[in-house]
């Protein structure tokens, strides 16, 4: 069984400090939902709100339409995997698993069985009598998602399980975490201020700073259609270049910027007044070094330094005093532009890029 | 032997030469001097006649097994049901007290270190830690005008309907069983605290999301966890119980001998030097082969409760 969770304008406050404002999203029965945001933007308040160790001050968590107001952590439908994983370390591998069930009161036999089971699906058959520090780090993480599908949730929520690996357990962890929520089939909410995991395992992301939620969207959308300044620069690196607005026409906005004028996209559809003060966004990778065919959005820039790393090329330019970053795949070419090379002409499509204006999501709802 | 020499070689590197022979002779003179040496002449003592003083050295100046033999038998034939019986109940009191401050000190622990905060905290560290600026007598004495016939508490109970007619708390030991336990609570609350201290919240947040109850994330996640500290604790207040002296002779009721108080009379009354040893060294006995027995059931080791 899934459960949808719905946030119905949920706050939450600590005295007159605002952890979450007024958080207002529903998320689907067997969906990977994250929220994604720096340290201390309300994410994990907001996890633990969902799994009743906060109250919201103002608004309604609702879990699979019920309202979980006074419902206790321990008669919710939910499972909290906690950032330091928090496994027993008196109890054994699979005492940890089978706590779940022995809080029902299943038989010691039957305890036994399904952690057996459990210790199957997260490959680590025949550890059961180890005990917790005997295990690797990943291990143990295989173990704290074992522990909390024994309790047979219809929702499992992440707060950050990953960090505390090293990088390659971490893009690993990634892949299985996907697999395990599409094998069990449960909804899996998650938090993390990883964009590179949000955006690898999630169906859809919401995307949280200070306490707000600044835009939700399936994690192409929100790469490349961020609604606001703060999701277009921590979601992925990113050029911004201000600007002035000269006309618009249908969603495609001209600016005149420092570097000439450029057009692009009008984030979240917004109409801006002639004259408006904007930014235009464009992704590395989207800036391209232009030949001498006609191409829109040209405009010339210096190269002050490159790195290579293989795969993929850095440049980093300047122009008109602005820097900037393009990315591109090595080519194989030897003869690939680099520092000294004098000014190049650089372009992009205005489709890749994004106008919007200064402020936060809240300035702009006020 | 090789262990001593490489913790000292190691402290003379780090520290230097002096640091290590200060902490060398400052543990030798507490080990030897103040333990081992005037455990071993008591022992001795207690083998010994109780002699005039002109026949110290003489010929009647042997061994012998009387002071114990006295003990087990007394003068006569038959047991010494008398002094046995009150070791015995020396004993259960002193377990009684402990069991008593486990209950009382385990919440308190448990809630200074994962409830109390700030000046809540330093507050019920201060009204723990005060009482005991009083020394042990006059506290002892406060017990007493506390539980009396005409005391703190029987004027309440009086006057709030509980009973009519004074209840004797001296008599029944209701205040020597107080007394004890409120000396000893500091001990143990620490001694938990230290313990419960180092249990990481998430495990009990994370009981609490998998549907415990509370009783069971105590039993299961706080208590194993507590567990050398509760064992340390009440070693330490079980061994001064039974061997409190003060306590019980001002609080104890007319009937009961605590077996200190023996030991004591053996000493001062009797001057009996010899049999008052050999007594102290059948309590020491006796209440460490109780502790060993003990952490042997509840599957303590003795380096959990040195940590």
């Amino acid at each position: 069984m899934t459960k949808d969770v719905v946030l119905d304008h949920v706050s939450i406050r600590f005295g007159s400090y605002t952890a979450v404002d007024n958080a207002h999203l529903s998320i689907q029965g067997g969906e990977f939902f994250s929220f994604l945001g720096p340290s201390g933007c309300g994410k994990t308040t907001l996890l633990r709100c969902i799994s009743g160790f906060v109250q919201p001050t103002e608004g309604r968590v609702l879990i699979g339409g019920q309202d979980m107001r006074n419902v206790g952590p321990n008669k919710r439908p939910t499972a909290l995997i906690f950032q330091n994983l928090a496994l027993f370390p008196l109890l054994s591998v699979a005492e940890n698993i089978a706590f779940p069930l022995e809080v029902r009161g299943v038989s010691r036999k039957n305890r036994r069985r399904r952690a057996d089971e459990l210790l199957e699906m997260i490959a680590l058959p025949g550890t059961g009598d180890k005990k917790v520090h005997e295990l690797s780090g990943g291990q143990r993480q295989r173990v704290a998602i074992a522990r909390a599908l024994a309790a047979d949730p219809d929702i499992l929520l992440l707060d950050e399980p990953l960090s505390a690996l090293d990088l390659k357990l971490r893009q690993h962890m990634r892949t299985e975490l996907r697999a395990i929520q599409q094998r069990v089939g449960l909804t899996f909410i998650y938090i993390t201020h990883d964009q590179g995991e949000a955006l690898t395992m999630s169906d859809r992301v919401a995307v949280m700073n200070a306490g707000v939620i600044e835009q939700v969207g399936d994690p192409k959308t929100i790469y490349n259609r961020p609604r606001t300044p703060f999701v277009a620069s921590f979601v992925g690196e990113t050029n911004r270049i201000p600007g002035e607005v000269v006309s618009q026409h249908g969603t495609t906005v001209t600016l005149s910027t420092p570097v000439g004028p450029l057009a692009g996209q009008s984030g979240g559809g917004r109409d801006h007044a002639p004259g408006a003060a904007c930014q235009l966004f464009i992704r590395p990778e989207q800036l391209v070094v232009a030949g001498d065919g006609a191409s829109p959005n040209r405009f010339a820039a210096d190269c002050t330094a490159e790195e290579f790393e293989g795969s993929v090329q850095t440049l980093h330019l300047k122009a008109a005093g602005l820097p900037l970053r393009l990315c591109r795949m090595n080519a194989g070419n030897v003869a690939v532009a680099g520092p000294g090379a004098g000014a190049l002409t650089l372009s992009f499509d205005p489709e890749a890029a994004i106008v919007l204006p200064y402020g936060t999501e809240a300035d702009a709802a006020a | 032997m090789t262990a001593l020499r490489r913790i000292f070689s190691e402290m003379t590197s780090r520290h230097g030469l002096g640091v290590a022979l200060f902490v060398a002779g400052a543990v030798l003179f507490w080990v030897l001097v103040l333990v081992v040496l005037p455990q071993i002449a008591m022992l001795d003592y207690s083998f010994r006649h109780n002699l005039p003083r002109a026949e110290l050295g003489g010929p009647r100046d042997a061994h012998t097994l009387a002071n114990y033999r006295y003990f087990l038998f007394g003068n006569g034939a038959g047991f010494n049901t008398l002094d046995m019986g009150v070791l015995l109940k020396t004993l259960a009191a002193a377990v009684f007290v402990t069991l008593l401050d486990i209950l009382i000190c385990y919440p308190i622990a448990f809630i200074l270190a994962h409830s109390a905060s700030g000046v809540g905290l330093r507050l019920m560290v201060i009204g723990l830690i005060v009482p005991f600026w009083i020394n042990e007598i006059l506290r002892a004495f406060a017990f007493r005008v506390l539980f009396g016939a005409t005391g703190v508490i029987n004027g309440i109970g009086q006057a709030l309907g509980f009973w009519s007619t004074p209840v004797d708390f001296v008599r029944a030991d209701v205040a020597l069983y107080a007394g004890l336990a409120y000396a000893y609570v500091l001990l143990m609350v620490f001694s938990i605290y230290n313990a419960v201290e180092t249990l990481d919240r998430n495990q009990i947040e994370a009981a609490r999301d998998m549907g415990a109850s509370w009783w069971r994330v105590h039993w299961r996640v706080v208590l194993p966890i507590a567990k050398p500290g509760i064992a340390s604790g009440a070693t330490m207040v079980f061994m001064l119980t039974a061997g409190a002296l003060a306590a019980p002779q001002i609080l104890g009721g007319p009937s009961n001998l605590w077996f200190t108080q023996l030991i004591y009379q053996w000493f001062n009354d009797a001057g009996d030097w010899q049999r008052g040893s050999a007594y102290a060294t059948i309590l020491l006995v006796v209440c460490l082969v109780f502790v060993f027995l003990m952490m042997r059931v509840f599957r303590v080791s003795i380096a959990a409760i040195g940590r």
